[in-house]
């Protein structure tokens, strides 16, 4: 059995045992795990994008807002209706709930293609200058769609995130990005990202290889949405802005770009500075960014530049 | 095999290549040779489909080409392997061959493929797992070229094979390319700066100036032209 395997058997057999025991863990330890999460499937599939394939998207916030509103959409006015007054078993909770984000993942991943047809013959900077201002005209839909609660967001979602539906979809993420960049096929994004015009020299579709990142990072960036939405019950669009985006971006550069567990931990640590900064609370956000800047200037090829299973650079 | 009808490309306002026909019978080794921009990696990029022509039409083996995207015309087996050895520095020697057999799903011929390849460039096998970005330019370059032979090509065009190779290696990949040409019958279009080697290997030449065609024959004839001597081959 090759390894991928492996770690996405484990994975779900944390997600499984954590899920026995959460009822006796620490709340906040929770929370922060939740969102940890969350960031490392929005990371780790902006990296297949960024890092593997060598583009420069800046719109994965907008991909995850329109996962998150979508699957937030379904649990909100299909829910009610399919599980009736009592609000159905668990086990028709978790279907529901697995429906939600599927469809989240797959709207997000239909912007994904949208905004891929026409932007991936772009190159560099006018890639990302799209990608930033589609982010934008998502939120501005967003905030003036009054059925999906328009600028005061979508309220009253259900709590349905839990740690083990979290960690179920690390795992997937990391199993999906791993395995393709480690196949025969995957070698083509890698190829794209070292030199376009040889890789269409030697006969590969370079545009539809972007598109493929692009979709498949949109569909984990629209189900990493729906895990925030059930998470944090309440969406606004205002929480899927650009910085949003930037963070992800950072988490990926942090990492080093096209090194999967690299970006993992990239994710696990810029989502916990913050909380372990919280003590000094106004002064938290100043040294963040200064050891941001520390960081780059003195591990500019990326925190963790080492490699893992096959995938490297 | 090739021909080009009455080609023109521009880049933006600039028109980089201004109605070039000709046309390169198949077995031949052809080469374009001409100074800095005067055209002669834009007709190799448009020959393949990495840019598109404003008027003209590029036929290979009968057929129309002009308007097909680059990975179909690799596909009828015409390999291109661009200027300054576009390797993939950051796959293996080995990875970066399976990459040059992308479109061929026969196992057995991209196995054969890869041996003729380790035939003709024995240092390739010496270096298999060892990333590209770190081989010599020579070795880059024969990389390139047996990426492309991955490809199971009828029709080669090499840009600047010699750009940036030290002295010693570029007699070798020369004859390298005169043993693919005639072991093979791959058909190869060479574009050089190095004109009294192009033209020492090949039996036609045409002399690119500005985007246009000014001089055209055998290549022997040309050697012996004292235009020619005088502005390319120094005296």
């Amino acid at each position: 059995m090759p390894r991928p395997h492996l770690y996405l058997l484990a994975t779900l057999a944390c997600a499984f045992g954590l899920s026995h025991f959460s009822g006796r863990m620490d709340p906040y330890f929770l929370d922060v795990l939740t969102g940890v999460g969350i960031n490392i499937i929005l990371a780790v599939s902006l990296n297949l994008v960024n890092g593997y394939t060598g583009q420069f998207s800046l719109g994965h916030a907008g991909f995850m807002s329109v996962g998150a509103y979508m699957a937030a959409a379904v649990s909100v006015f299909l829910g009610p209706r399919l599980l009736g007054e009592s609000g159905g078993t668990a086990l028709q909770q978790g279907s529901l709930f697995l429906a939600a984000l599927i469809t989240g993942g797959c709207a997000a991943a239909l912007a994904g293609l949208a905004v891929g047809v026409p932007s991936l013959r772009l190159k560099g900077d006018y890639l990302a200058l799209v990608t930033l201002g589609f982010g934008e005209i998502i939120r501005v839909i967003f905030q003036n769609f009054e059925p999906l609660g328009g600028a005061l967001g979508l309220n009253g979602i259900p709590a349905y995130t839990t740690i083990f539906w979290v960690l179920a979809f690390v795992g997937l993420a990391v199993f999906v990005v791993t395995c393709l960049v480690n196949s025969t096929y995957g070698r083509g994004f890698l190829a794209t990202h070292d030199d376009e015009i040889a890789s269409e020299a030697v006969g590969l579709n370079t545009t539809r290889y972007k598109i493929v990142a692009f979709v498949i990072g949109a569909f984990f960036a629209g189900t990493a949405g729906g895990l925030y939405g059930h998470f944090k019950m309440t969406i606004t669009p205002t929480g899927f802005d650009f910085t949003k985006s930037i963070e992800i971006v950072v988490m990926v550069i942090l990492g080093g770009m096209g090194n999967t567990l690299g970006v993992i931990l990239a994710a696990i640590l810029l989502t916990l500075l913050p909380e372990l900064l919280r003590p000094i609370a106004e002064y938290r956000m100043i040294i963040y960014s200064l050891m941001l800047i520390v960081l780059m200037l003195a591990r500019p090829q990326g925190l963790f530049n080492f490699k893992f299973g096959k995938a490297k650079l | 095999m090739l021909t080009v009808t009455d080609l023109h490309v521009s880049y933006g306002s600039i028109s980089a290549l201004r109605g070039i026909s000709f046309s390169i019978p198949a077995g031949a080794i052809v080469t374009l040779i001409g100074g800095n921009g005067a055209g002669k990696t834009t007709t190799l990029r448009t020959i393949s489909g990495l840019l598109r022509a404003k008027t003209g039409k590029v036929e290979f083996l009968g057929e129309d080409i002009t308007a097909l995207p680059a990975h179909q015309i690799v596909a009828r087996g015409l390999s291109h392997v661009p200027e300054g050895r576009m390797v993939f520095s950051n796959l293996t020697v080995d990875e970066n061959l399976s990459m040059g057999a992308y479109l061929l799903s026969d196992k057995a011929l991209i196995a054969k493929n890869r041996e003729y390849v380790f035939s003709v460039f024995p240092r390739m096998k010496e270096r298999l797992k060892q990333t590209a970005g770190t081989l010599s330019g020579g070795e880059q370059q024969m990389l390139a070229i047996g990426r492309a032979l991955m490809g199971n090509p009828k029709f080669l065009m090499l840009d600047e094979p010699s750009l940036g190779i030290a002295p010693r290696l570029i007699s070798t990949i020369f004859e390298k390319i005169v043993e693919i040409n005639q072991s093979h019958g791959i058909t190869i279009l060479l574009v050089e700066q190095n004109a009294n080697l192009a033209l020492e290997v090949s039996q036609q030449a045409y002399v690119l100036e500005t985007g246009s065609i000014v001089m055209a024959g055998e290549s022997k004839k040309l050697r012996a032209d004292p235009q020619l001597k005088a502005t390319y081959l120094g005296g």
